[in-house]
């Protein structure tokens, strides 16, 4: 039972929630549980083939799946899951 | 006195000091007043002023049998302080003849502050008081030249702070005039300077706070066309920029030329700070590889943002630069800090080099000198219209 940080970016699909707790053993598991939670979130996290989109980082408490197991990745009670999309706010004007 | 003292204990050269400095081994104690330290000391130089001799001399020399070379102004008070040191139980003391005056005027380097004026070494005391930074530092501090991208919401609260420390040069790139909007955040423009391009606004206000700092407009867009001019003047460039093509263009860029990129973004309550530097650590592609999509990517003008986390995001862009500029603490580099104002918290992410990364991963192509300054179409890249 993970818990997964809502960027901001992602609020509006879950409702203004910046935590939720996960079901699954794995970041695959707690991220599609999310995805069953708030199936807006779907789209943005997974693309039509099921894979992770590229532009999403994410984390298991500060390590990178990406050099973890990726999705398949142990993810515990007391873990945290970081859903990471860029972000590029600052001066409008460049 | 003087004259008695002098013929007991041993007395050396300024170049015989110098050899024995180089040699390794030796605790070179400077027996002067801390404004004579300030002003220009050896580099190795330990202060003790020789009212707090006694009191002091057991922390800055703990073992007393090791060769301890004590050196003043003109080596008067240093060869007083060593008969004095020898009273107190060390064995290997000498003093250095003529001292620093004799020393410099043999050519020998010093750490001075010869490059500061009276009003500089009280407008910065703060800083050389510190160990860390000193006279020296704040001479790098003062002979450095940062960049920043956009005096907007980061910018402006990382321009006043490079201002009051004393970075010399700080370039201002914007294209865009103050707005009443800017208030609630961009601290360093003004009511009164509402429709005033944003880069002359903050040259007014830098002036203002501190006329030693030359600040360079340029008022314009940041494109493929100039930017390799534009940041190969500075050593440092600190992006604030509110669109993706743009931070991949001062990313490519920043790679080819070896600058370091001090990094933040702020949307909402949340704001995100790291900093790249070229080849030690990952570059922004490493973190980011691909831009998100438009609806993944709002800005802060249509979802808005706290103005006070444009201070913080910016306060600590600035911390970054100056550990950078004088090489202390541990920047940023392969961190990535998230902060949540709502929560009051940070978090620390974990960044490693791609070594697939197509700008510094180990199989990027080498960039020939032509070919430097020319990039791919970002707005296209970032928009996912890219023919690739």
């Amino acid at each position: 039972m993970p818990t997964v940080k809502i960027p901001p970016v992602l609020r509006a699909q879950t409702g203004g929630e910046a935590e939720v707790k996960a079901e699954g053993a794995t970041v695959g598991d707690a991220l599609r549980s999310l995805a069953d939670l708030h199936p807006d979130t779907e789209s943005q996290l997974f693309s039509p083939d099921g894979e992770l989109n590229r532009y999403v980082n994410v984390y298991l408490n500060d390590e990178d799946v990406r050099v973890l197991d990726g999705l398949d990745t142990t993810a515990s009670e007391g873990d945290t899951v970081v859903i990471l999309p860029a972000m590029a706010g600052g001066s409008t004007a460049l | 006195m003087a004259t008695d003292t002098r013929a007991s204990i041993e007395e050396i050269q300024p170049f015989e000091a110098q050899q024995e400095i180089e040699g390794g081994g030796v605790v070179l104690i400077d027996t002067r007043e801390p404004h004579e330290y300030q002003e220009a000391h050896l580099e190795a130089g330990k202060l003790v002023p020789p009212g707090l001799l006694a009191d002091e001399i057991e922390a800055a020399a703990p073992d007393k049998s090791a060769r301890t070379i004590l050196y003043c102004r003109s080596g008067s008070r240093s060869a007083l302080a060593a008969a004095q040191m020898e009273a107190l139980g060390y064995s290997d003391v000498a003093s250095m003849e003529g001292g620093i005056i004799a020393w410099q005027e043999q050519g020998l380097p010093v750490v001075s502050a010869a490059g500061m004026t009276a009003e500089q070494r009280d407008r910065y005391s703060r800083h050389t008081l510190l160990p860390e930074v000193g006279p020296d530092g704040q001479i790098k501090l003062l002979n450095s030249k940062v960049l920043l991208l956009g005096a907007g919401g980061l910018g402006a609260p990382t321009a006043l702070y490079l201002a009051a420390a004393g970075v010399g040069t700080i370039g201002l790139v914007d294209d865009d005039v103050v707005d009443a909007s800017n208030l609630q955040r961009q601290v360093i423009h003004n009511t009164e300077r509402i429709g005033m391009p944003k880069t002359e606004s903050a040259r007014l206000f830098i002036e203002a706070l501190n006329p030693d700092v030359k600040v360079v407009e340029h008022n314009g867009r940041l494109d493929s066309s100039n930017i390799l001019e534009i940041i190969g003047d500075y050593d440092i460039v600190v992006d604030g920029a509110d669109n993706f093509p743009t931070r991949y263009l001062l990313n490519d860029a920043s790679v080819r030329l070896r600058k370091p990129v001090v990094s933040a973004s702020i949307l909402g309550f949340d704001g995100q700070v790291s900093t790249f530097v070229p080849y030690e650590g990952p570059c922004y592609r490493c973190l980011y590889p691909t831009p998100p999509p438009a609806e993944l990517a709002p800005s802060c003008s249509a979802n808005g943002v706290l103005g006070v986390m444009a201070g913080t995001m910016g306060t600590l862009q600035a911390n970054e630069v100056i550990k950078l500029v004088l090489g202390i603490g541990e920047p940023l580099v392969g961190r990535l800090l998230l902060y949540e104002a709502l929560g009051t918290r940070f978090t620390e992410l974990k960044v490693r080099r791609d070594p697939d990364c197509p700008i510094c991963g180990e199989n990027a192509p080498q960039v020939p000198e032509s070919e430097l300054g020319k990039f791919p179409d970002y707005e296209a890249f970032c928009s996912g219209t890219a023919a690739a």
